[in-house]
């Protein structure tokens, strides 16, 4: 293998259109993500905030925008990366169509990644972390305790049952009239309530299930604000943020640390978007004391990215992976088949 | 028609859902309205496992679509997020029309896009756990459905 391998990550699985280039799976040349690009100064119009299909108008754009800031051409990539699931197939295809026609083009190998593997890789950017690790990946879609053996071989500890994590947060900020997205939104609105104010039920499964429920605490607080509301009562908005968050991340924090010691791990990687959530950050890493290391990537690489997977599709392919020509987009692809 | 169930508890609303679930084939449409932590993701467990499908059936707030693929395919859309009609195109709304059966949450944001013939389904909280689902039929079709359930 060359000194300098280039992959080219592409990410479309939801929201956001992002392309990457990253050097020998962990050196971040560029992550653009059409989102935070200000394209209306060059190409005029909005940013749409549910891109879906509009993958497709920015797609070659975001590609050309992320060579340019790693100063390379086509020519230069070594692999073509790309998410194929889970996430919305009109929204995958657009990525998958793409990266195959690039691919088939210069003549490069192909590899398909599971968005959700690629959360868990983006730990390993720009440093020389490796397996075995337990990561807790948590985002407004998603909430899964996974077992990371080594690179690609996963063991699911735990998931939701309902609701993701970062989806109670947005619909509790919605019910406080907090706006959107939530989780920033409650996190800094919590900082000023008392945590201990309201005491909202977290949902508890046997000793050895480690799955997350986050339907009944959502339900608790539109009930409490419903009785408030009724007995002519006030809502303190920071305390009952500050309540709430402290019962979502103590069943985080809960079931994340028992999983690390079933498991018997040293690490703990947190991933996706929650994982900027402050005191999830500060309560796992208190709770950890000194039995655990806790460790989260920054905040461009919790949110959905390129770089992830380009980097998740490195491994991959040094796995001696490759997809062809058929690679499809999957709605619900699990991250613990190899198809 | 118009017919209003009332369930006691989450449990008893997913059951409701199972017995809608055993009533659907591909190409139905139910058009779920009614506010948050109403039941609606409950409800829609219920018919996955009416229709034998055993996935863990989370919310599509934030994917806007979950597919479920067994012996028929479930579509759970959720439309709260979206800010206009263009944007329902935009996510493939018309590829699912055919060959699902397709649950909306939220669905009077977009009514103007829907199906002639659906189901809608309005949640009312009535107490903490106490909640009402008002069924409303425009169809034949439909009006069998809500029959049989009610017997």
């Amino acid at each position: 293998m060359k000194d300098k391998f280039i992959t080219l990550g592409i990410e479309t699985s939801c929201d956001e259109t992002s392309v990457s280039v990253v050097e020998n799976g962990r050196k971040i040349l560029s992550n653009a993500i059409f989102s935070q690009i200000k394209w209306h100064e060059k190409y005029g119009g909005v940013v749409p905030e549910i891109a879906s299909r509009q993958h497709l108008e920015a797609i070659s754009h975001v590609t050309q925008k992320s060579l340019e800031d790693a100063e390379i051409d086509f020519d230069s990539i070594d692999l073509v990366a790309v998410t194929h699931g889970p996430g919305l197939v009109g929204a995958l295809l657009v990525g998958v169509s793409y990266a195959k026609g690039l691919a088939y083009a210069l003549k490069k190998p192909l590899i398909g990644v599971n968005h959700i593997e690629g959360h868990i890789f983006a730990n390993f950017l720009e440093n020389d972390f490796a397996p075995p690790f337990l990561s807790l990946v948590v985002s407004g879609g998603h909430t899964h305790l996974i077992y990371v053996k080594d690179y690609g071989d996963y063991e699911l500890m735990g998931r939701t049952v309902d609701d993701a994590a970062g989806e109670a947060f947005d619909k509790v900020a919605r019910a406080l009239g907090l706006g959107y997205p939530g989780g920033p939104l409650i996190d800094q609105t919590a900082r000023l309530g008392n945590e201990l104010a309201i005491s909202f039920p977290v949902a508890h499964f046997k000793d050895e299930d480690l799955s997350f429920s986050f339907s009944g605490i959502k339900s608790a607080v539109l009930n409490y604000l419903n009785h408030q509301k009724q007995k002519g009562l006030s809502i303190v908005v920071e305390d009952v943020a500050a309540s709430f968050q402290k019962a979502v991340v103590d069943a985080l924090v809960e079931n994340t640390l028992k999983a690390a010691e079933i498991k018997n791990v040293k690490t703990i990687a947190l991933a996706g978007g929650v994982a900027a959530n402050s005191r999830l950050r500060e309560e796992l890493t208190s709770k950890a004391g000194t039995d655990f290391l806790v460790r989260f990537p920054p905040m461009i690489l919790c949110t959905d990215n390129a770089a992830m997977i380009s980097c998740a599709g490195y491994y991959r392919f040094l796995q001696g992976f490759e997809s062809d020509m058929t690679l499809n987009a999957y709605a619900n692809l699990n991250i613990f088949s190899n198809n | 028609m118009e017919k209003i169930f009332e369930t006691q508890n989450v449990e008893q609303t997913e059951k409701l859902g199972a017995a809608v679930g055993k009533l659907l084939s591909e190409g139905d449409f139910l058009a779920l309205t009614g506010d948050l932590g109403a039941g609606k993701t409950a409800f829609t467990r219920g018919i996955a496992r009416g229709l034998g499908i055993d996935d863990a059936i989370t919310s599509p707030t934030f994917t806007l679509i979950n597919e479920y693929h067994d012996s028929v395919t479930l579509a759970h859309m959720d439309v709260y997020r979206l800010k206009n009609l263009e944007e329902l195109q935009n996510i493939g709304f018309d590829d699912y029309l055919k060959g699902y059966i397709v649950v909306m949450e939220w669905a009077d944001k977009v009514k103007e896009m829907l199906p002639v013939e659906v189901l809608w389904i309005d949640f009312r909280v009535v107490g903490d756990s106490l909640r009402q689902l008002k069924f409303t039929s425009n169809s034949p079709y439909y009006d069998k459905i809500v029959q049989e359930l009610s017997v």
